[in-house]
């Protein structure tokens, strides 16, 4: 059916809307990447196939629905039952006749699937109850979880459009733009550049022929917000396409996605098709004659085509090296032609903004950066997962509240945010405002919102370093700075990783730094060396210690690092033995066990593992081999 | 190469009828020939060069640039370590070293019976889960050392 009117609009969301309303019951399994490799998909099946032997799906209205990914996936497969917003964990398929017999039949909860708050070690019956939950407010996320990413009926349900139906048929573009400014919204991917400007200036540029492209290459190691917003609600992202398109005057567009994120392409696809075949993409769109159609152009793995002007060489289909700016993109961007390039998340927002105005946007967050923010917050905390925020909160109500604190309540040591070009802020930050300006300020950046979480045994040299050996494996080797210095700078930290550093190497690491920052052509070498620099910054007796004691203070760095077991404490359970690659371990069941240092490679397993922590490490160089 | 001789035209022909013969399609249809073949074999780069108008150098240029593409024959069932910082910090590097061992060849390389690719990758946003390793297309979280012969064993599972 073609929705050609904004009445048409709103018959078809009513008429959903009641369908919805309809189900009694909805069975929610979550099918985002991470629940799917937990298995989700035999859940979903399983569920279809109980229902249907229980003749329920006709009787009391019960529905399952695949859904993008809830955030929650380190406890996945996640199941829902709604209207009672029943959260099940970690659900088997064995599980779902039980499920289906006691809460969808009778409303009965079963305690055993229910998350239980390692806080308080009481278990949690509600999703919204859920500490990981409670705490966010989601916008770019809204719908995710809540639909299925295929039915365009389910998310019309849910409001999909409804802010390009206000767009296109009561405000002229520069009222869009207008509303886009009112909401302060600033660039998701990122730097944070204030969406209006770049759209106006697009707008204002000549010529008839111009794009709009979404950045769905989300490279950041430890980012995957963008990932299950193209997954869990593609239509989200079209929605604030055609918005933009209207607002610059536009009529072609591309996504561009990563090539690790197949589902993401799947689900776009299917959402492209659904929405061309409703009006709502294509020729003549909602009946108002604006014509703007789509196409998605895969990427190639290369992550330095996060960026813009790479982006764009990669979509016309050469190598992605990355340009010179002082001619922008809105005025000669992709083909040379006025472009305006925003991030998944921004377009996301885009539509959720235009439907409930930009006052209430610029009605959360802090002074200079409005509304929420997704965040992936991973390593080592309790709760891994997406989350989205009102910009202001906290590292700390992120990493205690809702992360829950650090796994096996280590000592908290950093966070890593911004990805390759953003930097580490330590304890003493904690308390910092999470915004574009309060983080760049401490040496870090937004970046596309990966939040990685380090403790104590997190070699802050050893983070420096990976993120160096990424990048000067991901360079595109077009301007001498980024290239060489990132060389340069890995033979460095290769050596202080081996304890082969010499006094001045900290020197010479930050003259190289600062040179890096002024003569690289592209954010990319601009802010390589941000990872060395804010740990400099925060860790520098840690560097120190590499150097003039040859010790890794965190015991990471293997070749500085060896192992022993600490006779009084070993209970003989036998662990480390069997987690031992190399065989360095000696001892049976029951008695004290020893490592063989000749054949110890210092990888740790057997710490990790310890259960009465009778494994410690020490300086390689105090060891004595027998 | 001997390896040339199992290329199927047809499927190149295939291929290039989906696209418009132009240079904008280029990435998209090397993405597709490596589908295809499970590498970029150098006579069909002649030919997609010469459908496209792309000059060859251009080509390679491109097939040798992105992370996606490979000039050398791939394994059947390829593993994917990701590398990702989540990753990283919670033991990324075991994983592979393991993956090493037991196929005893190193990232990048494949297997003398062409069975097993090991590539790492940065980040396939499973952070989540991490460490992560993807045997063809199934996702492996939260993967142990102890549990890779496991995963290999159940080589090219169709999850995800």
């Amino acid at each position: 059916m073609r929705i050609d009117s904004r009445a048409a609009y709103e018959s078809f969301r009513d008429e959903a809307k009641a369908g919805l309303a309809a189900r009694k019951k909805e069975v929610l399994v979550c099918c985002g990447t991470g629940c799917l490799a937990n298995g989700s998909a035999g859940v979903a099946e399983a569920f279809g196939k109980e229902l249907a032997a229980r003749g329920l799906s006709v009787e009391v209205g019960t529905f399952t629905k695949k859904t993008g990914c809830h955030g929650f996936c380190e406890r996945g497969p996640l199941v829902v039952v709604q209207p009672e917003g029943i959260l099940y964990t970690q659900v088997k398929p064995r599980d779902v006749a039980e499920i289906c017999d006691k809460t969808i039949a009778n409303g009965e909860v079963i305690p055993r699937l229910l998350y239980k708050n390692p806080a308080d070690k009481k278990k949690v019956e509600r999703y919204g109850d859920v500490p990981f939950y409670k705490h966010q407010t989601r916008i770019a996320m809204r719908n995710i979880g809540k639909i299925d990413p295929t039915d365009l009926g389910d998310a019309i349900a849910h409001e999909a459009y409804a802010g390009l139906v206000r767009a296109l048929t009561e405000l002229t573009p520069e009222q869009v733009i207008k509303e886009v400014e009112t909401a302060g919204l600033r660039g998701r991917g990122g730097a944070g550049f204030v969406t209006a400007r770049k759209w106006k200036s697009c707008r204002a540029a000549h010529g008839d022929r111009k794009f709009v492209l979404c950045n769905g290459d989300e490279g950041d190691p430890g980012a995957f917000k963008d990932r299950s917003i193209m997954e869990g609600d593609p239509h989200s992202v079209l929605e604030g396409m055609v918005i933009g398109a209207f607002a610059v005057g536009a009529h072609e567009g591309f996504i561009y996605v990563r090539d690790e994120y197949p589902l993401a392409v799947v689900n776009l696809t299917i959402a492209m098709e659904q929405a061309r075949k409703a009006g709502l993409l294509g020729t003549n769109i909602l009946g108002t004659g604006f014509d703007f159609d789509l196409r998605i152009s895969r990427g190639g793995g290369a992550f330095v085509c996060g960026e813009s002007s790479a982006l764009m060489r990669s979509i016309e289909g050469k190598v992605g090296e990355p340009r010179q700016k002082y001619v922008h993109a809105t005025d000669k961007g992709l083909f040379d032609l006025p472009t305006v390039l925003n991030n998944v998340e921004t377009w996301a927002d885009v539509g959720a903004i235009l439907h409930r105005g930009g006052a209430w946007f610029a009605s959360l967050g802090t002074a200079k950066s409005k509304g929420t923010k997704a965040f992936s917050l991973v390593g080592k905390v309790k709760n891994t997962g997406l989350i989205e925020l009102p910009m202001g909160m906290t590292l700390r109500q992120i990493v205690y509240d809702i992360g829950g604190g650090i796994l096996g309540d280590r000592p908290f040591k950093a966070v890593q945010t911004g990805g390759p070009s953003g930097g580490c802020v330590p304890e003493s930050l904690l308390d910092l405002p999470v915004d574009f300006e309060k983080l760049t300020e401490a040496g870090s950046m937004m970046g596309s919102g990966g939040m990685i979480v380090m403790d104590d045994r997190t070699c802050m040299v050893d983070v420096a370093r990976y993120f160096l050996k990424f990048l000067s494996e991901e360079s595109c080797g077009k301007c001498v700075p980024c290239r060489e210095g990132l060389h340069q700078m890995l033979v460095m930290f290769d050596a202080l990783v081996a304890g082969k550093g010499s006094p001045g190497d900290l020197e010479r690491i930050e003259e190289l730094a600062a040179g890096m920052q002024l003569g690289s052509l592209c954010e990319l070498g601009k802010s390589a060396p941000n990872p060395v620099v804010s740990t400099l910054r925060y860790f520098r007796p840690e560097y120190e210690a590499h150097i003039h004691a040859q010790t890794c203070p965190a015991g990471m760095c293997r070749d500085l690092t060896a192992y022993e077991i600490v006779p009084e404490g070993c209970d003989g359970c036998h662990l480390c033995f069997k987690a031992c690659p190399t065989e360095a371990i000696t001892g049976e069941v029951k008695k004290t066990h020893l490592i063989l240092q000749e054949k110890c490679i210092s990888c740790g397993a057997c710490y990790d593992v310890c259960p009465t922590q009778s494994i410690r490490f020490f300086p390689k160089h105090e060891r004595t081999v027998a | 190469m001997s390896t040339e001789a199992c290329v199927d035209p047809a499927a190149l022909s295939d291929i290039l009828s989906r696209y418009p013969a132009a240079e904008p399609s280029l990435i998209q249809v090397l993405q597709d020939v490596h589908r295809a073949y499970n590498y970029l074999p150098c006579d069909v780069l002649v030919k997609v060069a010469e459908a496209l108008d792309v000059p060859l150098a251009k080509v390679f240029s491109v097939g040798t640039f992105y992370k996606a593409f490979s000039l050398v024959p791939q394994g059947r069932t390829i593993v994917r370590v990701c590398t990702g910082t989540a990753c990283h910090i919670r033991g990324a590097g075991q994983l592979l070293e393991e993956l090493e061992r037991q196929l005893d060849i190193k990232a990048g390389e494949t297997t003398k019976d062409m069975g097993f690719t090991i590539k790492t990758v940065n980040c396939v946003g499973a952070c989540a889960m991490a460490p992560v390793v993807i045997v063809g297309e199934k996702y492996h979280g939260a993967a142990k050392p102890a549990k890779v012969g496991k995963m290999l064993g159940q080589g090219g599972g169709h999850e995800n």
